[in-house]
């Protein structure tokens, strides 16, 4: 059965300014090839997470040192983003720094731009999605095609990612059969899971060989080394940053690390949480450009450092723990709100959990104040968070900032009270504190409550899906007194 | 005008100052005698091939099983010691199983000169190639691979497959160790990869594919000093 989504849902109604969540979670969730996509896929990531830490002591241990490595690189950031920088540059890396998108889409440009690039493969990278790179180098003449198998299916079907880890989430095979028919030259309808592979594999060959340049995003950057670290299965990463004569890397300022040994037990806990995998098929660390007598590698590597808002968020130190995240995606695989609506439903590039927290902060919360809302703060984040960040708390402290802002790391803050919110509070204060008033109102609502009808406009969200809840004849009161209770009885 | 490095900097600078937690104590796990059976066991699990070999036996072993794969082209490098093994034992004439098989050799494609002067044959002719690892990694049923001009990057990620040599005694516990006991920190090469199967992808409906954009299989020999 089709419901309308209700009148009014995931309108400015103390949600901060909206982003749609409601309406489109309402769609979402009518959709049930969308839900057993997610459903199915959701299922099996826990179950294989579960497996992996089934040792309660080992992923404690490892769980408060991965926590622990994180929270002292963001403690002297700083210091660490100027030695990473340092040596980087000794190592023979060019290093960008970009407070923006704009300005960091307009490094990537200049950088092909200047080697005469105009065709850029791609290993995946969400930074470069919060970017939106490959519409910018579009604009520019410059074709990027990406070469991760799912980000490959999402950018032939001209979507973004629903998941961090698994782009194409939210696709069966079907839909992916009939995707490639029509868009990849020569191929018929398979569902063959082996037969579609073949196909990208085949596709994408020949535009690894020609790419004049490849970009890619970064897991960890260490700064004792000045090297860094991408994680992966398929090699199109390993390709990305190999075959081509150029390389560009992009990453948040958030991904330093202190030192090259606490890259062993992050990636012990990255694969695990994500893909319930004990070690990706891959673990890539790069440390230079090509080098004289070496055969292959790139002749020059780039590093863009990107703020975008990071720098403002790290001002506040509990708000900063946002910045501890790894991306595994665990949180979002757990949550009860993303398992059901998917990724799409966030409108922005880090869906679930991490995204409710991260994106408001990035963003603002007057443009991306309904996201902390999206929630039912349950904790189910929290407790497979493999770097240990309370996102349920920081879920609270934003709701709070969009009512009564009180830290400058926070954009947007303080514009989540509309009209609706202030009356209906107001109203239910003056209910609330008069006796009199009170009294009268609930007695009324016993004797008129039942005969409002269902189809009233604030009734109907509830009465759309439920039945309409009974008003007592008696208040509680009046039966306490009946019975012989008095006002001030203990 | 200041750039975008300095007003980044420089924010987080003026940021509230933050404890410094300690590193708790982690170590990762050890396997003592039961090391090379977790190696193989995670690799097999990781769809890999794992073979242990006599020193002497491995180069014409490897002919056989290429053969038997249909491999005609197999790059290697020919100034390691690995690719001098390779081309002397192969240069030597079929071994006897080879040819009682009636099987056709394969032949090596030596990797010698910059891949832009051969990287047709790189990116599309050759089926195979063999290349060495540093070391092993128990836990995690891992090559370490630090390629070298010698023993270029594209090898162990461009054929369909890869063939990795690795010696028995090098394999270790973990990745933590091995960083520990060689002293990684004191400097890293161009590029350093840990290998652990076969290229894979579960893009689609979580539904595991091999060989998407790297090897399609993944062989491991293990080098023991005498016969396995």
């Amino acid at each position: 059965m089709a419901v309308d989504a209700p009148a009014g849902f995931g309108a400015p109604t103390g949600f901060g300014a909206p982003t749609g969540f409601g309406a489109k979670a309402h769609v979402a969730l009518n959709d049930p090839k969308l839900r057993a996509n997610f459903r199915r896929a959701m299922d099996g990531l826990m179950d294989k997470r579960a497996a992996q830490f089934s040792d309660a002591g080992e992923w404690k241990a490892l769980r408060a040192r991965g926590a622990a490595v994180r929270a002292r690189a963001l403690a002297h950031l700083p210091q660490l983003l100027e030695q990473l920088e340092a040596r980087l540059t000794a190592n023979g890396i060019t290093v960008h720094w970009a407070e923006t998108t704009g300005e960091a889409n307009a490094i990537v440009l200049g950088i092909l731009q200047q080697a005469g690039a105009t065709r850029v493969i791609k290993g995946k990278s969400m930074v470069t999605e919060e970017m939106h790179l490959n519409a910018h180098l579009e604009a520019n003449g410059i074709t990027a095609v990406e070469s991760d198998l799912g980000e490959y299916i999402i950018q032939l079907a001209g979507q973004a990612p629903s998941h961090i880890v698994m782009p194409c989430i939210h696709m069966n095979k079907a839909e992916i059969a009939e995707l490639f028919a029509a868009k990849i030259p020569g191929q018929t309808y398979t569902e063959n899971v082996d037969e579609l592979t073949a196909a990208a594999r085949k596709a994408l060959r020949g535009r690894f060989a020609e790419a004049d340049a490849g970009i890619s995003g970064v897991n960890f950057a260490v700064a004792e080394t000045g090297t860094l670290v991408l994680i992966e299965n398929e090699g199109n990463g390993r390709l990305s940053t190999t075959l081509p004569p150029l390389h560009i890397a992009v990453t948040g300022i958030e991904k330093v690390l202190e030192k090259l040994e606490d890259v062993a037990p992050l990636l012990s806990l990255l694969p695990r949480s994500a893909t319930g995998q004990v070690i990706t098929t891959y673990v890539n660390m790069i440390s230079g450009p090509r080098k004289p007598g070496e055969k292959d590698g790139p002749k020059a590597v780039h590093l863009v450092l990107l703020d975008n808002g990071r720098s403002r968020v790290y001002g506040d130190v509990e708000l900063a723990d946002t910045l501890r995240c790894i991306r595994c995606a665990a949180c979002m695989n757990h949550c009860p709100v993303y398992t059901r609506v998917g990724g799409h439903t966030y409108s922005f590039t880090y869906p679930g959990p991490i995204g409710k927290i991260l994106t408001p902060q990035l963003e603002g919360l007057d443009c991306a104040g309904d996201q902390p809302h999206a929630s039912t703060l349950c904790g189910a984040c929290a407790e497979v968070c493999p770097v240990q960040i309370p996102i349920p708390d920081l879920l609270a402290r934003l709701r709070t900032e969009a009512v009564t802002p009180s830290s400058i790391a926070v954009k947007g803050g303080g514009g989540g009270v509309s009209l609706a919110d202030s009356l209906g509070w107001g109203g239910w204060t003056a209910l609330y504190s008069r006796p009199l008033v009170y009294r009268l109102s609930t007695r009324l609502l016993g004797v008129f409550g039942n005969l409002m009808p269902a189809w009233l406009p604030m009734l109907r969200q509830w009465t759309s899906v439920r039945t309409k809840p009974k008003f007592a004849a008696k208040s509680l009161h009046q039966l306490a007194r009946e019975r012989g209770f008095s006002d001030d009885q203990r | 005008m200041t750039s975008a490095r300095d007003r980044i900097l420089s924010r987080l600078k003026s940021a509230p100052r933050r404890t410094m937690p300690e590193r708790p104590d982690w170590a990762a796990p050890r396997y003592g005698e039961g090391r090379l059976t977790q190696f193989r066991a995670m690799l097999e699990a990781a769809h890999a091939q794992v073979t242990e070999v006599a020193r002497a036996e491995w180069p014409s072993l490897l002919r056989l099983i290429l053969a038997q794969k249909g491999v005609t082209r197999v790059l290697f490098a020919p100034a390691t010691e690995t690719g001098r093994q390779l081309a002397a034992a192969w240069a030597n004439g079929d071994a006897p199983q080879l040819v009682a098989s009636q099987l056709v050799a394969p032949q090596l494609v030596a990797y010698d000169r910059p891949m832009e002067e051969i990287k047709e044959v790189l990116v599309h002719e050759v089926q195979a190639a063999v290349t060495t690892a540093r070391s092993g990694i128990a836990q995690t049923g891992s090559l370490v691979l630090w390629p070298t001009a010698d023993e270029p990057r594209l090898m162990s990620l461009l054929p369909p497959i890869h063939v990795v040599l690795v010696d028995k005694a090098r394999i270790v516990d973990s990745l933590a160790d091995t960083m520990a006991a060689e002293a990684w920190s004191g400097g890293m090469p161009t590029n350093a990869v840990l290998v652990s199967g076969p290229s894979k992808t579960a893009d689609i409906e979580q539904t595991l594919a091999y060989g998407v954009h790297g090897p399609k299989e993944l062989i491991v020999l293990v080098i023991g000093d005498d016969a396995p």
